[in-house]
């Protein structure tokens, strides 16, 4: 008997602005004003407060961190599709769109800073705190989502942030699986900003475009231009919708770039040109939606300094009041091991207040 | 009082704990229709539907790590890993993420669930179905870790379990799953994690076990007990951490004669931490050195040979007197 074909797949790629700021109007989403001036301020706060983290990263004030610099539209454009009923679950590298969730910047700044406190978010922002292993929070999604359609929250829908490392992750595979098998509300949202530390996408996957790897499961899988944030917006909406009608998990990858160091502790410049990071500069997210805002008359160079010097007084006002703060509880991470007390535990406790307050009277 | 075993124990838990409160959710693979492989879950699907008791696919990391969103939605999930030895595949969710939301969010998230899995040798099983890791799982800070001896306080235990604020890890041994009945009040009955029970109440010597390890423990102590008219605290650790030592070390303050029994290999188990915990409180009261049974640092054999590596009433009954006669 003959091959037959059985299946045909495609992959489809979402832009909406160009590299220049030029705009397909037929995709162009109904944004009014204040919409699409609260999207670009929040793309600028993510930018600057990045960049001011570094700086106190160098000058010792901060402990590690990985930067988001060129990743802004990538993060913020889909925070800002979700309402306040979704849940966001972040990676490590969503700093704009964590602070639209109501997680402040001195959050970031203790929790940076070795602080515990820092991830102390409450509950009713349903956002998670920062997960460092890479792939595993894309589970606690699904979790997350089969427990909105199990209370039957029609309304509510989680959005989940991952890496193209993530990619390789059992993990990722897992959740991609149990999500689409459920027809659990989630949308990943797959930051490929081409390096995963000093690993090119190229020698991640052998796969021609991330998003491809959705079809496998069985869901909706889309590659959208990461830097654009009219198109990550327009397509995370669209997933959510989806996702509130129960239709189940959709897949974007985010075609970004990683413009910083992955962490402070790492040197691109072992791995990597600077011809390529210069290339991407020209595609910067912030440069475009500001084109595209003055294109349509609701932005100028005026406007421009007065949000940047009111995000830059924010900015100190907030490292002014994290660096105020030197009181910490040292005794805290007793007070947190369990639910209820245990002796050993209290034990313990008093074992090492015991020696502090001893090693305290010996300094 | 009816009669149960304890596969039926955990079931009837689970059933009461259903029936209670909708947020308490079952998940694992072959759990619904099939009721699971040893059947624990047996009936639930029928009750209480696909979306209550979910066939999950197969990835254990996938089933914890969707376990602990579900929790901090709220739901109580309680999750089957089908055989311990395939557990470690969830490890990392486990260690990763269940037992620190709490303490990684000064406790405003936390991520209270239940991860049930058959442990233990004795059942002439495969490889990787025989194993007794419980220390690896008491190592975590943030995990309690359960191992239930009898029908009773296995449906205990297990209601305390789905009820409790913290992760919990809950280690049934299969080898005493059908192995004896026992009467379960139909009524409520919680057993507190994090105590020790005290089984049998003696004097002369401290006899500490827990989970599959009980019965050839008791055995041994009734022996020893009849042949030279002497009388055994028998301590049942029940959870092991969070680790009630007060009663272990109280019991051998009195008694000055401890003999520990532990299916797991003998090195950095839990009898190594209650020697140590008796160390720092109760030596100056010891007769003897306290003695562990236990398996022995070996991969666990194949079935062939398991039975020689375990620990029997003989060998237990051995160390009694030698710990007696010291």
């Amino acid at each position: 008997m003959p091959l037959r074909e059985i299946d045909t797949f495609s992959v489809s790629f979402l832009q909406v602005l160009d590299e220049t700021g030029n705009l397909d109007a037929a995709l162009e989403p109904d944004l009014g004003e204040n919409d699409l001036v609260g999207l670009y301020r929040s793309m600028v706060m993510a930018r600057e407060a990045d960049q001011r983290m570094l700086k106190l990263q160098r000058q010792g004030r901060m402990g590690t961190f990985g930067p988001c610099t060129g990743q802004e539209a990538s993060a913020c454009a889909p925070t800002f599709a979700m309402t306040e009923k979704d849940w966001f679950v972040g990676a490590f590298r969503e700093l704009g769109g964590r602070l639209m969730r109501g997680d402040t910047l001195c959050n970031h700044l203790l929790f940076y800073n070795g602080f515990e406190e820092g991830a102390a978010l409450p509950r009713e922002n349903r956002t998670l705190p920062i997960s460092i292993i890479v792939g595993s929070q894309t589970l606690h999604a699904v979790g997350l989502g089969y427990a909105m359609k199990y209370r039957g929250e029609k309304d509510s829908a989680v959005v989940v942030f991952l890496g193209d490392g993530a990619t390789s992750e059992g993990d990722f595979h897992e959740a991609m699986n149990f999500a689409a098998v459920w027809q659990a509300p989630v949308v990943f949202i797959c930051q490929n900003n081409q390096w995963a530390i000093s690993i090119p996408r190229s020698n991640q996957t052998r796969s021609a475009t991330l998003a491809q790897k959705a079809i496998a499961y069985g869901m909706p899988g889309i590659q959208v231009d990461g830097n654009d944030a009219l198109a990550m917006y327009k397509a995370t909406r669209e997933a959510l919708e989806r996702a509130y009608a129960g239709e189940g998990p959709t897949f974007i990858e985010a075609v970004t770039y990683r413009m910083m160091m992955h962490t402070t502790a790492d040197d691109p410049t072992r791995y990597r040109t600077d011809d390529e990071v210069e290339k991407w500069k020209e595609r910067d997210p912030l440069k475009r939606f500001r084109v595209y805002l003055e294109k349509k008359g609701i932005w100028d160079d005026k406007r421009q300094e007065v949000l940047e010097a009111e995000v830059k007084a924010e900015i100190d006002a907030t490292v002014k009041d994290f660096e105020s703060r030197t009181e910490f509880k040292p005794d805290a991470p007793f007070d947190h091991v369990f639910g209820d007390s245990h002796a050993e535990i209290e034990r313990q406790r008093a074992e090492f207040l015991d020696n502090l307050g001893k090693e305290k009277a010996d300094a | 009082m009816p009669k149960m075993n304890m596969v039926q124990a955990i079931q009837f838990a689970l059933d009461q704990e259903m029936s209670r409160d909708d947020s308490v959710i079952v998940m694992g693979e072959d759990v619904g229709l099939d009721g699971g492989v040893f059947r624990a879950t047996d009936g639930l699907f029928e009750k209480y539907g696909t979306e209550r008791v979910i066939d999950t696919p197969l990835a254990e990391s996938g089933i914890l790590g969707s376990a602990i969103g579900m929790a901090l939605a709220g739901l109580k999930p309680v999750a089957e890993m089908q055989f311990s030895g395939f557990s470690y595949l969830m490890m990392h969710q486990l260690e990763g993420h269940a037992s620190r939301f709490r303490s990684r969010s000064q406790g405003q998230w936390t991520a209270p669930l239940v991860v049930r899995m058959p442990y233990g040798g004795g059942v002439r099983a495969l490889e990787h179905h025989s194993e007794s890791r419980e220390a690896t799982y008491g190592h975590l800070p943030g995990v309690k870790v359960v191992l239930p001896s009898t029908p009773r306080n296995a449906r205990g235990l297990l209601a305390a379990a789905i009820r409790d604020e913290d992760p919990v890890v809950f280690m049934e041994p299969k080898r005493s799953y059908r192995a004896f009945r026992e009467e379960v009040p139909e009524e409520e009955e919680i057993f507190p994690i994090g105590k020790a029970w005290k089984v049998k109440e003696g004097k002369d010597l401290t006899l500490v076990a827990w989970g599959a390890m009980m019965r050839p423990t008791l055995k041994a102590a009734d022996e020893v007990s009849g042949k030279r008219g002497i009388t055994i605290d028998v301590i049942d650790l029940c959870t092991i951490s969070p680790l009630d030592s007060d009663t272990i070390v109280e019991s051998v303050t009195r008694t000055g004669r401890c003999v520990i029994v532990q299916e797991a290999p003998k090195s950095l188990g839990v009898a190594s931490e209650i020697i140590a915990r008796i160390n720092e409180k109760a030596l100056l009261y010891l007769e003897a050195p306290v003695r562990r049974v236990a398996n022995y640092d070996v991969v666990t054999p194949y079935f062939g040979r398991e039975l020689m590596y375990l620990p029997t009433p003989e060998r237990i009954a051995r160390a009694i007197e030698e710990t007696l006669d010291f």
